[in-house]
C-alpha cells in the first residue's frame, strides 16, 4: 500500500477547467469536456501502461485519478458551479452553515412531505420531474450571475439551494429502491 | 561502453516481436482460456477440442487434484471432496455462502474466508481456483508455444473488493502475471462492440452460474464508457438448480439425502433445466443410494412458476442501473446477452419485456466474456491493436466509505465512479488526548456498518495528544483499475501516516499466500529458488524495455545529464540482468524505477498537452 504524495510537486494544471483547454464558466461546451477528457485519457490511462515502469504506472493511476476527479467535478452542474465559487474565494460552505431562507426551508418541506407520501414508482417519477425543473431555473438564474454579472457572492445563496435540491434528489432516488424491495 | 541502446525516434529499438497474453473467464460453472493470434480472438480448446473447462477441482488422499471435465464426471461418486462453483465462496464467510446447507462439503466457518475440508487438507476457495487457473495456465502455454506476458481475469462487475482480491491472490498462486482484473459485462461488451462496430448505449444482461451483472456501457469513437453497473453476486444458473432440486424433494417427499445423493439429484436439476430449454417437459430419474427411484415429470410450465422469484430478482439491479445511468429503457440501443443462464426462455423473455426489444445474441454467451479479456490482453501486453485504438473506462460497482460515530457508514467514494479514483476525507478525534483513530473499511450502499461489507481495519498511532475534534485525520481511499482498494492515513498537523498495510477482512493475508506458494512448490517439487530469480529477470527486462522505449519517444523533455543518469542505471541492470542473484537485479530494477520517478510525471504533463494541442480549441484565457 503505497501513500499519495501530493500532486502540486507533479506540475499538474491549475484548475480543472484549464486541465481540459476550457474557460472556467458555468456554461459548458459538453462535446467539447467529453472529446477532451477522451483524449487525455486515451494517452495517460493505467491500460497505456501496462507494460510500463513501475513509476509510470503510479504516475498513470495518480493523473488518470485525477483527471476522472475533474471531470466529474466538471460534467455535473451543482459540482461545477460549487467549484467556480472556490477558484473565486467564495466557498458555499454547506457542511458547516446549513442556514436557508425561511421561505426555501417551507418548500423543501413540502417536496419531502411529497416524498414519505408516494406510493409507488410513478408518485416519484412526477416528483422526480418537479425537482428537475426547478433545478434547471436555478442553474438558469446561476449562469446569469457566474458567467454574466461575475458575482460570485451573490451566486452562493443559488449554490447552496442546489445542493440542497441535489440531496433531495438522492433521497428520491433510494426510495425507488424501498418502493422495488 | 553503453550496453543500454536507444534508438532514434521514428525506429524500433529492435524487432517487433508480438507479446502473447490472454483472456482468462474463471466462471462459476465454466472457465475458458482466450488468446489474439493472427488478428482474431479465439477460445483455446484442450487436446481433446473441448473449449470449456469445468469449474470442478476434484481432490485425492495423497494430494493429488483432478481438474476438470473428469473430475465433473466423479462429482456424483465422490461428492464432498470434488468441489463445484467454489466462485460462490470467494471473498465469503460461511454465513454469506448461498445454500451452503445443500451443498454436499465439508464446510470450515474460519475467520478469514470459509475453507473446505477435503481428502487432500482444508482447501481455501482461492486454492482451489488457483488449481482451475494453472490447468488454463499450461493449456495456454501449449496451444501458443511458450511463456505468457500475463493475463487479464474476468470477474464479475457486481464483485466487491474482498472477492476481487482473492480472485487476485488465486492467479498469483496458479503463477500468472495479471495484467488487469476485468468486469465481465466490460469484456463482453468489447467483444461484441469490437465485433460489430456500433456506437452508442448498452445494457450487458449477464446472468452466469452463480453471478448476475447488469451494465449500462456507451461505446463512442472507440472508448467504452461503463456509465452504471448492478446486480447481485449471489443469483445465477445454480439457483435454478437448487429451486428444481427443492421442487424434486417436495414431490417425492424425500428424507434428509445423503452427500451423493444431494450431488447427484443437483446434477439431474441442472439437466432438466437446459432440457427445458428446447423442450417443454423434461423428465427426472434417479436410483438413490437406499435404492429409492425417483421419476418425476417437470414441464415448463411449472418450471417458470417456481422460479419467477429468481426471475424477479434481475429487474430491480437493471432498474437501479438504468436510474443510476439518468436514462430510461428507450435510450438503450442494445441489450447484450451474457452467461449460459441467458439461454433461458424465461430469461430471454423477460429481457424483452424490460428493455422493449429482442435481445442481442449473435455472440455465443459462454465465450464472449473470454474473448473480450483476450483482446484486452493484447493491448495490455503492449501490442498494437488491429483496427482503431480503443480505452476501456470502467467503475467500481459499490460505495466505499469509513465508519463513523454510531455504527454509521459515510460514504467516500459512491458506486460507478470511474475508476481508477481517488478521494480523501478529513476526520478527527472524538475524546481529548486520543492518541489514535482505528478506521474501519466498510463497502455497500446501507447507512449502517453492519449492513455493509467489512473490507478492512487499521490503525493509525502517534497523533499527538489534542483537544477532541483538533486533530486532523486525512483519510485517502485510492482505487486501482482493477477495483482494487487502497487507503491510507495521515494527520495532518504531525504528518503521522499509518503504518500498517490493508488486507480485506475477507482475504488471505501475504503470509498465507507465501505458505501456499511454498506447498505448492514442494507438491511440484520445483525449485523455488529458481523461480524468483525468473520473475526477477521478466521484471527486469520489462522494465528496460518499458525505459528504452519512454526515453525513445519521450527522450526530448529530458536534460542531457537526466538521460545520462537513467542510462547508467539502465546499464549497471542491463549487466547483471543474467546473473545468478535475484537480489542484486531486484535492488538495481528498484533503482532504476526511483531514477525515472520525475520522468514518468512530465511525461503524464506532456500526454496532456499533447492531447489538447490535438484539438481546435479557441485560446485559453491567461
Amino acid at each position: 500500500m503505497r501513500l499519495r504524495r501530493e500532486l502540486q510537486r507533479l506540475n499538474f494544471p491549475k484548475n480543472h477547467f484549464e486541465l481540459f483547454g476550457l474557460s472556467p464558466a458555468f456554461a459548458l461546451d459538453r462535446d467539447r469536456l467529453e472529446a477532451a477528457y477522451r483524449g487525455i485519457q486515451a494517452r495517460i490511462h493505467p491500460d497505456r501502461f501496462a507494460q510500463a515502469s513501475d513509476a509510470e504506472r503510479r504516475a498513470s493511476m495518480q493523473w488518470t485519478a485525477q483527471v476522472n476527479e475533474a471531470y466529474r467535478i466538471l460534467r455535473t452542474p451543482v459540482r461545477r458551479a460549487r467549484y467556480l465559487l472556490e477558484l473565486n474565494g467564495v466557498d458555499a460552505g454547506l457542511e458547516t452553515d446549513t442556514a436557508m431562507p425561511q421561505e426555501f426551508l417551507v418548500r423543501q418541506m413540502e417536496l419531502r412531505e411529497r416524498l414519505e407520501e408516494a406510493k409507488d414508482a410513478s408518485a416519484l417519477d412526477l416528483l422526480r420531474e418537479r425537482l428537475s425543473s426547478e433545478r434547471q431555473s436555478i442553474e438558469r438564474r446561476i449562469a446569469q450571475r457566474i458567467d454574466l454579472e461575475k458575482d460570485y457572492p451573490a451566486a452562493r445563496p443559488l449554490v447552496r439551494e442546489l445542493m440542497f435540491f441535489e440531496r433531495l434528489g438522492d433521497e428520491v432516488d433510494a426510495a425507488y429502491e424501498a418502493h422495488e424491495a | 561502453m553503453a550496453l543500454f541502446q536507444i534508438a532514434e525516434p521514428g525506429r524500433s529499438p529492435e524487432p517487433h516481436r508480438r507479446r502473447v497474453a490472454v483472456g482468462i473467464d474463471l466462471g462459476t460453472t465454466n472457465s475458458l482460456v482466450a488468446a489474439v493470434r493472427s488478428g482474431a480472438a479465439a477460445v483455446l480448446p484442450d487436446e481433446r477440442g473441448r473449449p470449456l473447462l469445468p469449474s470442478v477441482a476434484r481432490y485425492l488422499p495423497g494430494g493429488r487434484v483432478e481438474v476438470g471435465h473428469a473430475a465433473l464426471a466423479r462429482q456424483a461418486e465422490d461428492p464432498r471432496n470434488t468441489i463445484a462453483s467454489v466462485k460462490r465462496c470467494m471473498g465469503r464467510g460461511l454465513k454469506d455462502v448461498a445454500h451452503a446447507e445443500n451443498a454436499p462439503y465439508d464446510f470450515v466457518d474460519a475467520p478469514g474466508m470459509v475453507q473446505i475440508r477435503t481428502a487432500a487438507g482444508v482447501k481455501s476457495p482461492v486454492e482451489v481456483s488457483a488449481d482451475i487457473l494453472k490447468v488454463l495456465k499450461t493449456r495456454a502455454e501449449l496451444s501458443l508455444g511458450g511463456d505468457l506476458a500475463g493475463a487479464v481475469i474476468t470477474v464479475p462487475a457486481y464483485f466487491d473488493d474482498a472477492q476481487r482480491q482473492a480472485t487476485k491472490d488465486a492467479a498469483t498462486l496458479a503463477g500468472l502475471n495479471v495484467l488487469r482484473l476485468l468486469n465481465e459485462p466490460t469484456a463482453a461488451a468489447i467483444a461484441y462492440g469490437l465485433e460489430n462496430a456500433s456506437e452508442g448505449v448498452y445494457a450487458v444482461f449477464d446472468l452466469g452460474g452463480g453471478t448476475f451483472d447488469i451494465s449500462i456501457l456507451r461505446l463512442a469513437k472507440g472508448v467504452f464508457e461503463v456509465v452504471a453497473t448492478s446486480g447481485d453476486s449471489a443469483l445465477g444458473g445454480d439457483d435454478w438448480d437448487q429451486r428444481v432440486f427443492c421442487w424434486i424433494v417436495e414431490q417425492a417427499k424425500l428424507a434428509p439425502l445423503a452427500p451423493r445423493d444431494m450431488r447427484l439429484l443437483l446434477v439431474k436439476s441442472r439437466e432438466a433445466k437446459e432440457y427445458l430449454t428446447a423442450h417443454d417437459e423434461a423428465r427426472v430419474t434417479a436410483k438413490l443410494s437406499s435404492g429409492e427411484l425417483i421419476d418425476l415429470t417437470l414441464d415448463s410450465e411449472t418450471f417458470c412458476r417456481i422460479t419467477q422469484h429468481l426471475v424477479q430478482k434481475t429487474l430491480a439491479p437493471v432498474r437501479k442501473a438504468l436510474r443510476d445511468a439518468r436514462l430510461g429503457v428507450d435510450d438503450v440501443g442494445g441489450v447484450v446477452m451474457v452467461g449460459g443462464a441467458t439461454r433461458m426462455p424465461q430469461i430471454q423473455r423477460a429481457a424483452a419485456e424490460l428493455f422493449r426489444r429482442e435481445p442481442l445474441n449473435n455472440l455465443d454467451p459462454e465465450k464472449v466474456v473470454a474473448l473480450g479479456a483476450a483482446m484486452q490482453a493484447d493491448v495490455l501486453a503492449g501490442n498494437k491493436p488491429q483496427g482503431e485504438d480503443w480505452l476501456l473506462l470502467d467503475v467500481i460497482p459499490l460505495s466505499l466509505g469509513i465508519e463513523t460515530m454510531g455504527g454509521l457508514a459515510e460514504r467516500i467514494v459512491p458506486r460507478n465512479t470511474t475508476i481508477p479514483c481517488a478521494r480523501a476525507q478529513e476526520f478527527t478525534t472524538f475524546k481529548d488526548g486520543q492518541t489514535g483513530v482505528s478506521i474501519h473499511v466498510v463497502q455497500g450502499e446501507r447507512e449502517l456498518v453492519s449492513d455493509c461489507r467489512s473490507l478492512a481495519r487499521f490503525d493509525l498511532k502517534g497523533i499527538p495528544p489534542m483537544t477532541a475534534g483538533a486533530a486532523r485525520v486525512l483519510v485517502t481511499f485510492q482505487v486501482d483499475a482493477d477495483g482494487l482498494l487502497s487507503v491510507s492515513a495521515r494527520e495532518k498537523s504531525t504528518g503521522a501516516e499509518a503504518a500498517v498495510a490493508v488486507k480485506p477482512s475477507y482475504g488471505l493475508a501475504d503470509a498465507d499466500i507465501e505458505r501456499m506458494l511454498r506447498d505448492s512448490y514442494e507438491h511440484a517439487r520445483e525449485d523455488m529458488h529458481a523461480r524468483v530469480l525468473h520473475e526477477h529477470r521478466v521484471d527486469a527486462q520489462r522494465l528496460l524495455d518499458a525505459v528504452r522505449t519512454a526515453l525513445t519517444e519521450d527522450g526530448g523533455l529530458l536534460s542531457r545529464q537526466e538521460i545520462a543518469s537513467i542510462v547508467e542505471r539502465a546499464d549497471q541492470l542491463q549487466k547483471i540482468v543474467d546473473s545468478n542473484d535475484p537480489r542484486p537485479i531486484k535492488q538495481a530494477t528498484e533503482a532504476l524505477n526511483k531514477a525515472t520517478e520525475e520522468f514518468a510525471a512530465r511525461r503524464m504533463d506532456a500526454g496532456v498537452r499533447r492531447a489538447l494541442a490535438g484539438k481546435s480549441i479557441a485560446k485559453l484565457d491567461a
